[in-house]
């Protein structure tokens, strides 16, 4: 008799399997914010001077503070990843609640922005540009508030002894989907407040 | 098997402050002006740090064919639907 085939019950192929799967919601991911990308492309190609004058009402520093941030945040996803590969759950713990801090460290000071452009009469029906920037800012805000929520359950999973360094599936992909939210950001910030 | 991790532990610390190293340089090219050349450089580190998170935070480094297949495909299409606009607005 033949040995089975390696199926899903093959917790090898089943990690392979699961973080495929997230890759591939990823594509879809990266065609979302895509077509927001192409909007963007499109007026700024059209309106060069309305995307220069508009930008420099950004805050730079608060941009450039919370790239620093969510870059942090993603270091902490990757240690604490790490750390579960060496079956050190409550290391893992800890790495994942800094990066939950500090997404909603992102999030206050995303607030601040917003309350101050608010309050300067910038508003998404101003123009173009604040549309844009309202717009793929929220989406990616968005994305951070169920970042937050995911990596906060991994770490509930991980409190009830769910992971090893033999299992943890959840932790790996739970830390690619936060990956990809600093990968939006970083296109973000030159692309909204460094060059308009 | 953890001189390996610590290694990995290392690479990791690395990136991060090239990533720190990369949003500092450019946020400061941002205040000189160069014209054209400003969105030209800051295009450019954006997709130097993003290639740093994309292989090694999300491991692609390591992956196979077949995830970096899933990995590239859309950045394919989004160039793919970027061009096909652009040709339509511009040239309308």
């Amino acid at each position: 008799m033949n040995a089975p085939p390696a199926g899903h019950g093959d917790p090898r192929v089943a990690f392979e399997a699961a973080k495929l799967g997230l890759w591939t919601f990823l594509a879809t991911e990266v065609l979302l914010f895509g077509a927001l990308f192409t909007a963007y492309t499109v007026f700024r190609v059209k309106y060069p001077a309305m995307f220069q004058s508009e930008h420099l009402k950004l805050n730079r520093v608060l941009g450039t503070l919370n790239t620093l941030v969510l870059i942090t945040s993603s270091l902490a996803v990757v240690l604490g990843v790490d750390a579960i590969r060496k079956g050190k759950a409550r290391l893992l713990e800890r790495y994942f609640g800094a990066t939950v801090f500090l997404g909603a460290v992102f999030l206050c000071v995303k607030y601040i922005e917003w309350t101050e452009e608010f309050r300067h009469g910038l508003y998404p029906g101003t123009n173009i540009f604040f549309s844009l920037y309202f717009m793929m800012t929220g989406l990616h805000g968005i994305h951070v508030i169920l970042g937050m929520g995911v990596l906060a359950y991994v770490v509930v999973l991980s409190r009830r002894g769910r992971f090893s360094a033999g299992y943890h599936t959840p932790v790996e992909v739970a830390g690619l989907y936060w990956h990809f939210v600093d990968l939006v950001w970083i296109y973000l910030l030159p692309l909204l407040y460094l060059i308009g | 098997m953890s001189r390996e991790t610590n290694g990995a532990r290392r690479t990791y610390l690395a990136v991060y402050f090239a990533l720190v190293l990369l949003t500092a340089v450019t946020v400061l090219v941002s205040y000189v002006n160069l014209g054209l050349m400003n969105v030209v450089v800051a295009l450019l580190i954006a997709s130097v740090k993003a290639s740093l998170v994309a292989l090694f935070f999300m491991h692609l480094k390591s992956e196979d064919r077949l995830v970096w297949g899933f990995a590239l495909a859309p950045i394919a299409f989004l160039a793919l639907i970027m061009f096909g606009t652009l040709v339509d607005t511009l040239l309308r």
